[in-house]
């Protein structure tokens, strides 16, 4: 399946309604982790791991720190992933 | 100036009788076993096949997202300090006035074999950012620290078996000392996985009575062959009496004090001479300041070990002398199995409640009582402790040598 961007973010939704145990409703490419989803810096971690056995991408730690929002983790993924 | 004194106004528990403090109550009078065979795939051909795990399990009354982040010590924590906070009333207090003192004996081996596993099957990468957090022997008293924003401090008292009765003395001294006006205190324990047990198995600590679980926990029994491991844990609300009475606190006993001494003698042998025991009795005493007359009931020790029991009973009689003739001493662990670091903190939970009931849980599985046991100990059915002013004792040992012994008194107003 080809790594759109539709495709990317409900697998992140799901990423994140698994770590975080919020409403999947609430996820979208504007919300930011730290503040809107309550995703905390070793939730990240996990969430980054998570999305790279996912879609089979390397997310390298330089690039986790510039995600601010999901959209930027969507967007970092279509455009690495395969 | 007086002495700052004591008393406890919030009990709260998860243990292998039951879920919380009332339930578990209910079956420690009743005499029911918590020991159980285990139901786990490696269990069933270990060498041991059967412990005491809680009655409630955890995913029972907890989120999903928040017991990932928790070890199940820690998860066992959370829950047992919620229910404790809670039957205190919730308690409107300056946080810096808060502390909180939870032991764990061996603290999350769970989490860090399991996160071994994880390494060693798919690497490095993989390995969770929450291990540190949810192994640390003092993330019981950290997570439940952070929770109720406690800011007088937070600590982990570690010396095995004895760790959670260590705590409620540490509670004890922290509120005296005038660190502190609330104290939430207790121990909890989660080892029962393979690596632990087959650790206690090879020290032959553990009894390996596999056809018949119920009866493997039989402290002072002449056929006793070792502990049963148990799980879950236990928190106490300590607070200063005058901080109670000015908010109308519900008050279950008074904390009157504690003595402590280790043995020199051993790793893990308790030394049979129970110099150690005797010492930490005398001590608590002391501490208490309270007439050897009042002193009629005993939670023991007593984890069902061959050598252990009697070292321990001859040393309560050595401190006591002829005013052991008043003590009726029970051996709860015959029910809820040995929650290691846990023991010290439900078992002072039982003694809060003798005094408040007034009422001595039993002794179960004793068939033959041991002749080298002279203790009046209550076997089968509860007993009604003397109305009026009455204390207690709990006594708890650890690997290493360490002696605790805490004296409850009942609150008269």
């Amino acid at each position: 399946m080809a790594l759109t961007v539709d495709v990317v973010l409900a697998g992140i939704k799901e990423i994140v309604v698994e770590v975080a145990g919020i409403d999947a409703g609430i996820i979208a490419m504007d919300k930011k982790f730290t503040d809107d989803l309550d995703v905390d810096s070793l939730s990240m971690v996990e969430v980054v791991v998570a999305a790279e056995e996912k879609f089979g991408v390397k997310i390298p730690d330089e690039e986790v720190t510039k995600m601010a929002t999901v959209g930027d983790a969507v967007n970092f993924i279509v455009a690495n992933g395969k | 100036m007086t002495r700052r004194r004591v008393v406890v106004t919030g009990l709260g528990a998860t243990t292998p009788l039951g879920g919380d403090v009332s339930s578990t109550w209910e079956a420690l009078l009743a005499g029911k076993s918590g020991v159980r065979k285990l139901e786990d795939e490696w269990a069933q051909t270990a060498s041991v096949t059967f412990a005491a795990r809680v009655a409630v399990d955890p995913s029972e009354v907890m989120e999903r997202v928040e017991m990932r982040r928790l070890d199940r010590s820690e998860q066992f924590a959370m829950i047992a300090s919620r229910e404790a906070w809670k039957d205190a009333g919730s308690p409107d207090i300056d946080k810096e006035r808060l502390g909180v003192v939870i032991a764990s004996g061996i603290g999350g081996v769970i989490t860090m074999l399991d996160q071994y596993d994880v390494l060693k099957e798919k690497g490095a990468r993989f390995v969770s950012p929450h291990t540190v957090p949810m192994l640390m022997p003092n993330g019981p008293a950290a997570n439940v620290g952070l929770e109720l924003q406690a800011r007088a401090g937070v600590h982990t008292p570690v010396s095995a078996c004895a760790s959670g009765a260590e705590a409620a003395g540490y509670a004890l001294e922290m509120i005296r000392n005038n660190r502190a006006d609330i104290v939430v205190t207790g121990g909890v324990e989660a080892a029962i996985h393979e690596l632990p047990m087959s650790g206690f198995a090879s020290m032959k600590a553990l009894s390996t009575r596999n056809d018949d679980p119920a009866k493997a926990s039989r402290p002072y029994d002449k056929d006793r062959d070792g502990f049963v491991l148990g799980e879950g844990g236990g928190v106490l609300v300590f607070e200063e009496l005058e901080h109670a009475k000015a908010r109308g606190a519900k008050i279950y006993a008074e904390v009157m004090g504690q003595g402590l001494t280790s043995d020199g003698y051993h790793i893990a042998a308790p030394d049979p001479e129970g110099q150690g025991v005797t010492r930490a009795v005398k001590l608590a005493l002391a501490d208490a300041g309270i007439p050897l007359s009042e002193i009629v009931h005993l939670n023991a020790h007593a984890t069902s070990t061959p050598a252990g029991d009697v070292a321990e009973a001859n040393a309560l009689a050595n401190a006591l002398g002829s005013d052991i003739s008043h003590v009726a001493v029970s051996a709860t662990k015959s029910m809820t199995g040995h929650l290691l670091g846990g023991a010290g903190a439900i078992e002072s939970i039982f003694c809060v409640l003798a005094m408040y009931h007034h009422k001595a849980p039993p002794t179960i599985n004793i068939e033959n009582l041991d002749e080298a046991v002279t203790v009046d100990v209550v076997r089968d059915v509860p007993r009604d402790l003397p109305q009026g002013s009455i204390a207690c004792l709990n006594d708890s040992f650890g690997f290493g040598g360490h002696n605790v012994v805490l004296v409850f008194r009942s609150y008269e107003g």
